[in-house]
């Protein structure tokens, strides 16, 4: 399993970084996403996987019996795909103003902002 | 329970900015309320710092969860005059924009905006966990992405793509460098990792965790190579939002990165504090001489802000208590400095239409006064004395020859120098040239416009920032004995890690 | 385009869907739920009546603007943080009151806290649904 997760959390920070190098826009806020879930998969990853032991202390008992999955890294995944969600939709939207306004998607040709003069 | 007031400088904003939204309509209540709200920011930051003074370090567990099992809020002497500093910025700012800020941006929430991002900066100074770090550092970013944006002209659009692509990159690696993190030591509360650090084993997976933090502030922060993000970006907005992003927005990386890498990550300071020894000479070095080339008065002093990031990372990178201590003494100085040199740019827009200086000139024979105010923070960047800024460039340099690092202090000399060449070279094409559009007394349309309260409302501000520097200057040993107080604090660790986790 | 069948459809889910996301958000302190994934579950209710009827229509339903929405819920998330400092305990600490209310159960800060987060995240999916909308007409 976690050579398995390993490897999609590979794939999709190669992918990520291709992505975020082309020119279109439309690519690179495809790049920032991907690498946002490969960095959430990675902490979900390296929190360790317990199957099918969920964090809950027995009635009766006064501590948690070993193996059991540690919540932490599920509370962080949750609040990064919160945050994650609300800056690629203003990504999404402000990259649509960009196109709208400059009336171009390649980013080559967005840099009056670097000229000098 | 006096340690509560330590989230008002998080809460507060947040009151202040909703309250601004139920009114959502009203822009002259937005106005009011931002003012009086950054006022009242100001005294609890002030507050804050004289209890941290007199009590040592105030933690609060968020919750009532016990670190490091909870969020942990730590105001030490280095937060404390961090908030205070915002708070100051803010004040400023929030003066600034009542008489520069047009109403169809004010109109789009602004000032909520403004307040928003005052919270994500206090949250990050103040907070002791790393998770929560990422958020406010996220706090911070969604609302500087919104306030670059605002307004849509083409070079704002231009620039926010290059900021907010950047800036989500760091967010990423910085979200990663926190899972690795906790894989490795299995908590994310600063207090508590400084405590079971020297204890791990797997000391080079720890030092590439460092390494990717470094990367993830040091985008933040605009260190070499990885600020090109900024003098694409700063000067594309209004000035009051290029002036508190130069102030405060890179600061918060410089902040995170001497949290990191005093408390924390120690453990292999041969590689990772060489590393940032080499990045803080190229930073300085690239920033001044990209200055050098350019013609647009804040893109100049964007690239400043760069190089000047360069003398803080270069006290991080020294590590010993002295140039920690300059590192914070110039990090109050800088901000205080860079904020009130926008200003001052903004109004030489506002007088002759332009921020190019070849079609500026003959500002000083008009208003001397400008003249005046432009010099004190630009001599003060420069490192003349006896203003803020020869102290601050004094201790770093003394810092690095006491440690016999000469060719460092040969660039971070230079660089003055070069940084003196760009200021003067303003100096002559803004104040002193006469204005090639030949008529004498050249005064743009729009200024006359302008009210006489709004007049005011511009230049009060500069005024401020500029007694500040002149106090900092002359009475410069109770802000240097403070920082080195901080200093102190960061680099033994203990006072801090048994403050939050409640030992004895 | 228009459709008959979801449009008529919409409006007899519409209110399920509200139903089911104050369940949501009322199991959501012990059991799987809470105030997020209920204000994801009304804002999805009302984009699915925006699909169906149009974004006129689904704003005329709403009432109120997005914007007071967020406002209100960023309102009482601020005061659910209150009664623990006036009580003497730790910033954002939990407050319960001892009675248990039928339906609702115990009611408490964490409560108010979710109902904040519920009109927050409603508030804010269905600004950002909206604004795309009116930018394609």
């Amino acid at each position: 399993m976690s050579f398995l997760l390993a490897l999609i959390i590979g794939i999709l920070y190669g992918a990520g970084t291709y992505m975020i190098l082309r020119r279109s826009l439309v690519k690179v806020i495809l790049g920032l996403i991907f690498l946002g879930h490969a960095a959430n998969l990675l902490i979900f990853t390296i929190g360790r996987l317990t199957k099918g032991a969920p964090p809950f202390i027995p009635q009766g008992a006064e501590t948690l019996a070993e193996p059991y999955a540690d919540p932490l890294p599920q509370a962080l995944i949750l609040t990064a795909i919160v945050i994650g969600f609300g800056v690629q939709a203003f990504a999404i939207v402000l990259f649509k103003r960009t196109y709208q306004t400059v009336g171009t998607d390649d980013l080559d040709k967005m840099k009056s902002t670097d000229e000098l003069k | 329970m006096t340690n509560q007031i330590i989230i008002l400088p998080i809460i507060l904003p947040l009151i202040f900015a909703v309250t601004m939204l139920f009114f959502w309509k009203s822009v002259k209540i937005h106005r009011y309320v931002n003012l009086i709200g950054s006022t009242i920011s100001l005294v609890v930051s002030v507050i804050i710092m004289i209890q941290v003074l007199s009590d040592g370090i105030i933690s609060l567990q968020v919750g009532s969860w016990q670190a490091p099992f909870g969020i942990s809020i730590v105001a030490d002497l280095l937060s404390a005059v961090m908030i205070v500093i915002t708070a100051v910025i803010g004040f400023a700012t929030a003066l600034y924009s009542i008489g520069t800020i047009d109403p169809g941006r004010e109109k789009f929430l602004y000032y909520p905006l403004l307040q928003f991002l005052l919270m994500g900066i206090n949250g990050a100074f103040l907070t002791g966990d790393i998770f929560n770090l990422y958020v406010w550092f996220e706090v911070m970013l969604i609302s500087s992405f919104v306030l670059l944006a605002l307004g849509g002209t083409r070079g704002q659009f231009e620039g926010a793509i290059k900021y907010v692509t950047l800036n989500l990159l760091s967010s990423a690696i910085f979200l990663a460098a926190v899972g690795i993190l906790y894989g490795i030591a299995g908590t994310l509360n600063m207090a508590d990792l400084a405590r079971r650090i020297p204890f791990i084993e797997q000391k080079e997976l720890l030092t590439a965790v460092s390494v990717l933090f470094m990367i993830a502030f040091g985008v933040k922060a605009a260190i070499f190579p990885l600020f090109f993000w900024l003098p694409a970006s700063y000067h594309t907005p209004p000035v009051a939002v290029s002036a508190i992003f130069a102030g405060l927005l890179t600061k918060v990386g410089v902040y995170a990165l001497i949290r990191f890498f005093t408390t924390i990550f120690v453990h292999d300071i041969g590689f990772t504090h060489n590393l940032l020894l080499i990045s803080a000479a190229l930073t300085m070095l690239t920033g001044v001489l990209g200055a050098a080339a350019q013609s647009d008065f804040r893109k100049i002093l964007s690239f400043h802000i760069i190089s000047q990031i360069g003398y803080m990372i270069l006290g991080l990178a020294l590590f010993s208590p002295l140039a920690i201590a300059g590192a914070i003494f110039y990090i109050i100085h800088h901000i205080i400095v860079k904020t009130n040199l926008f200003f001052v740019s903004g109004v030489v827009d506002k007088l002759k239409g332009s921020y190019d200086l070849g079609k500026l000139g003959g500002v000083y024979k008009y208003y001397p006064i400008l003249g005046l105010l432009f010099l004190i923070p630009a001599l003060s960047l420069a490192g003349i004395p006896p203003l803020s800024g020869f102290w601050a460039k004094f201790v770093v340099i003394k810092a690095s020859l006491e440690i016999k690092e000469y060719l460092i202090v040969g660039i971070a000399l230079l660089v003055g120098l070069l940084t003196l060449f760009s200021m003067t070279k303003i100096w002559n094409e803004v104040f002193w040239k006469d204005d090639p559009k030949g008529s004498e007394n050249y005064i743009d349309e729009s200024y006359k416009q302008i009210s006489t309260v709004k007049k005011y409302l511009m230049f009060a501000p500069i005024i401020l920032l500029a007694l500040i520097t002149i106090v900092i200057g002359f009475y410069a040993e109770p802000f240097f004995n403070y920082a080195n107080a901080a200093a102190e604090q960061l680099i033994d660790s203990s006072t801090y890690i048994n403050s939050v986790l409640g030992l004895k | 385009m228009f459709s008959v069948i979801l449009s008529t459809a919409s409006r007899y889910l519409l209110p399920l869907l509200l139903i089911f996301s104050f369940f949501l958000l009322l199991r959501g302190h012990n059991e799987p739920g809470g105030g997020f994934v209920g204000g994801l579950v009304a804002a999805a209710a009302y984009a699915l009546y925006f699909i169906a009827n149009g974004v006129d229509e689904a704003e005329k339903l709403l009432k109120a603007e997005p914007i007071r929405l967020i406002s209100v819920g960023l309102f009482l998330a601020v005061i659910s943080t209150i009664p623990s400092i006036l009580i003497g305990k730790n910033f954002m600490t939990g407050v319960w009151l001892d009675t248990n209310f039928p339906l609702i159960g115990k009611i408490g800060t964490p409560l108010v806290f979710d109902v904040g987060v519920y009109l927050l995240v409603l508030g804010i999916a269905l600004k950002i649904i909206f604004s795309l909308a009116e930018e394609d007409r």
